[in-house]
């Protein structure tokens, strides 16, 4: 795992590293470019997964993280570069990776039931033109207890709070036993107590070796939630471990001047140090 | 309230229009039965339909109405049943534009095919012109939207009415043409099952059955991509091709149902049962079912009232028919209806109101250190506690005489045991609710009492059990005021109040 601290260091390698993952390497990302109405997103943007590592990407608004995450699924083209998988292209592992969207990103008035979602997950093994059935109910279920809602299951989910949808989506993700999980700020405007649920339920995946990419807004949990962290503004800025990379210069050259948490956060990753 | 009145209003305006408009057609319609072919054409004089025509009807004795009816009512179901997709992934403007493109292909159809010596009305001929242009103004708004900056209601509504506008331009056009007879043409615009053999409605029924049976087949995969496209792209499956899918099956029944609906009123069909069915239902199945049912009525009552009075255009009865069932499930929808969720709401705020009592008249006699029943409560204590009005408080206070919690006297109240005893658990929840609050969620103090107020009211069973173990409260008693109930919180409540 190579940590550049320095972007000038990164720049000097092209594009840092990635792309070259092996079959152990869960996501690899080289040189990847992507541009909306030819005013580039992404540029140069590499870096490797560790397996089993709880990622997350950080970075201010606008900086193309969801992008990143939506290149990484190819649900939107990219300009150049290469990413690979657990040592493939994506469709070819589609089946080892989750999703998690945004919550903003579907309408939530829509005639469904919480478990009618999370059932949505196991669609790819239903299997085409066939009907849901008992044993998907059940998984779907048992996904919903996981997260701690199964007694919300046949609520309509416009009827559920922040929480309880963002939870909800968890589940889908759950159901669909990847080994890879993108999630697309998974603690947006959650509550304390889901905001703990959830990240119960990832540190549970890293005791059996699945992998989470995180977006994540609030930079004085990632110390404490993360290994791992990808610092991004249209370019990688830095990425690696966070005891390495998640400095006050790095965040400075990521957030420019806008920063008003760095003391805050330098502060806990003193107080993370002074507990090591 | 003033939403409710203003639907209320809205529904109202909506009856009179559409009774206005059956009875100016009343009044308008001829009452000939073509295909019984009673009475001469010349017979203007304004009637009721006779018991033999009407028996007719009701039991489709005529075959050629029988088959139209079956045609339509298959029609109005695979409008249904698309249209419950269509209204999910907002695609019915689309559907709209998409009927209205047709216009210029169905004239144009008629012109080139007269001009070469062939039959200008034959169903082939319109239709493939009709689709052919219908594709066209569909590829123009995603050309449009997709290389210019103007927003889609923009693209949507320039296309559809230029459209429209040649489509009835090249119609008039092809009236006045030497070859040919285009009379009838119209007839697509407006809908027309007369005009309709039976050849026609074989055609629409198999059409419609394919409609039904790829909706059946893909129910899965269409209510995913309308839920989330993003999901379903990244689980692999071929988004692309489903929404084209969705498309075609627009198309199909929009080609096939401009005969009997016609191009201006086709979006009716795919729009009016799939909102009225959301009426009935929180479950997208049932949903699609529902509206399936509605618009297959729609399409056979409507289909039925045009071969009673000839005159009407049948696209018009399909659509108010539709609009009839539209107006029912709006006020008596069992999920969303106007009267559930009014009803639903007062039951609401009368439960909160009950509970605001009975809290008010327990901390008083808290206050007063005797929590006892039958103990004096001053009616002006309850009515400083809370900001009602004297009537609402009225209200509440005999609601709970009546349900043996209280007893009543000129001025002042005296709890029942029973009452005691409801006092003190609907407290007790609140105060434990307040405890959570400030110890989880870091509240101030102060502003803990109106969360918690708003909140107790759906607490359930099950997590007022949980906040007791997470608390480490004993079962019976009533914990104190986490706040102190003393001057801040009463004093700003009444003030509140006056």
């Amino acid at each position: 795992m190579s940590t550049l601290p320095d972007a000038r260091q990164d720049r000097l390698r092209g594009s840092g590293t990635g792309g070259r993952g092996s079959s152990e390497t869960p996501l690899s990302v080289y040189d990847l470019t992507v541009a909306y109405h030819r005013k580039p997103v992404l540029w140069d943007v590499g870096f490797d997964i560790p397996s089993g590592a709880l990622v997350g990407i950080v970075g201010p608004n606008g900086s193309g993280k969801t992008t990143l995450l939506k290149a990484v699924m190819e649900l939107i083209p990219k300009a150049s570069g290469r990413i690979s998988v657990f040592g493939k292209p994506y469709r070819e592992n589609r089946r080892r990776v989750g999703y998690m969207p945004q919550r903003e990103s579907v309408d939530w008035d829509f005639p469904v039931d919480a478990r009618d979602v999370v059932t949505m997950g196991l669609y790819n093994q239903v299997g085409w033109c066939l009907p849901v059935r008992k044993k998907h109910r059940r998984a779907a279920l048992d996904a919903l207890s996981r997260v701690g809602i199964e007694e919300l299951a046949h609520r309509q989910i416009s009827q559920l709070s922040g929480g309880q949808q963002q939870r909800t989506f968890l589940a889908r993700a759950l159901v669909q036993n990847a080994d890879l999980y993108l999630m697309d700020e998974p603690f947006a405007a959650v509550d304390a107590a889901t905001e703990r649920a959830i990240i119960e339920i990832l540190r549970d995946m890293k005791r059996n070796g699945k992998t989470a990419v995180v977006i994540h807004h609030d930079l004085q949990t990632v110390p404490e939630y993360f290994d791992y962290v990808v610092l991004l503004n249209m370019r990688v800025v830095a990425h690696g471990a966070v005891d390495e990379v998640f400095t006050r210069e790095n965040l400075q050259k990521t957030y420019g001047g806008r920063l008003t948490l760095l003391d805050e956060v330098t502060e806990e990753m003193r107080r993370r140090e002074r507990s090591l | 309230m003033t939403r409710m009145r203003q639907s209320f209003r809205t529904v109202l305006m909506a009856c009179l229009l559409m009774s206005a408009l059956v009875m100016g057609g009343e009044v308008i319609a001829a009452p000939v039965l073509d295909t019984a072919g009673q009475r001469s054409i010349a017979d203007r004089s304004v009637s009721w339909p006779t018991f033999d025509q009407w028996k007719r009807l009701i039991l489709l004795q005529d075959y050629n109405t029988r088959v139209v009816v079956l045609g339509t009512m298959l029609l109005g179901c695979a409008g249904g049943m698309v249209g419950s997709f269509t209204l999910l992934r907002r695609r019915a403007l689309m559907a709209d534009a998409l009927s209205h493109a047709t216009a210029p292909g169905i004239g144009l159809a008629f012109i080139v095919a007269t001009t070469l010596g062939l039959d200008g009305k034959s169903l082939p001929v319109l239709l493939s012109g009709a689709t052919l242009s219908g594709l066209v103004g569909v590829g123009v708004i995603l050309v449009l939207r997709n290389t210019t900056r103007l927003k889609e209601d923009t693209v949507l509504g320039a296309v559809l009415s230029v459209f429209f506008g040649a489509g009835v331009a090249l119609l008039s056009l092809s009236q006045q043409m030497e070859k040919g007879h285009a009379a009838g043409l119209e007839s697509f615009i407006y809908g027309k099952t007369a005009s309709m053999g039976i050849q026609d409605t074989m055609l629409i029924s198999v059409a419609a059955l394919i409609c039904i049976a790829a909706c059946l087949l893909f129910f899965k995969e269409l209510k995913l991509l309308c839920f989330d496209q993003g999901f379903a792209e990244s689980a692999g499956f071929p988004v692309v091709r489903l929404d084209l899918l969705l498309m075609a099956m627009v198309v199909t029944v929009t080609i096939v149902g401009l005969q009997a609906v016609g191009l201006i009123l086709m979006i009716a069909l795919f729009v009016i049962p799939a909102a009225a069915a959301r009426f009935w239902t929180e479950k997208m199945w049932t949903m699609f079912l529902i509206s399936g049912i509605l618009g297959a009525l729609g399409g056979m009552l409507g289909a039925g009232a045009s071969a009673l009075f000839a005159k009407l255009p049948s696209g018009a009865m399909i659509v108010l028919v539709c609009t009839g069932f539209f107006l029912i499930s709006m006020v008596f929808g069992s999920a969303r209806g106007v009267l559930i969720r009014w009803l639903r709401r007062s039951r609401l705020n009368r439960s909160v109101d009950y509970q605001h009592l009975l809290r008010a008249a327990y901390e008083y006699l808290e206050g007063g250190g005797r929590l006892v029943a039958g103990h004096d409560i001053p009616m002006a204590a309850l009515l400083d506690a809370r900001s009602w009005s004297v009537s609402r408080l009225r209200r509440v206070v005999g609601r709970a005489e009546r349900s043996g919690l209280l007893k009543r006297e000129v001025s002042r109240i005296r709890l029942t045991e029973k009452g005691l005893r409801e006092a003190a658990r609907i407290t007790r929840q609140h105060r434990l609710w307040e405890l959570y609050l400030i110890t989880y969620a870091d509240i101030a103090p102060g502003r803990v009492d109106r969360d918690a107020d708003a909140i107790e009211h759906v607490l359930e069973p099950e997590i007022v059990a949980e906040l007791e173990a997470t608390l480490k409260k004993s079962g019976s008693d009533v914990p104190s005021s986490p706040h102190g109930l003393s001057e801040p919180a009463i004093a700003g409540v009444a003030s509140q109040g006056q």
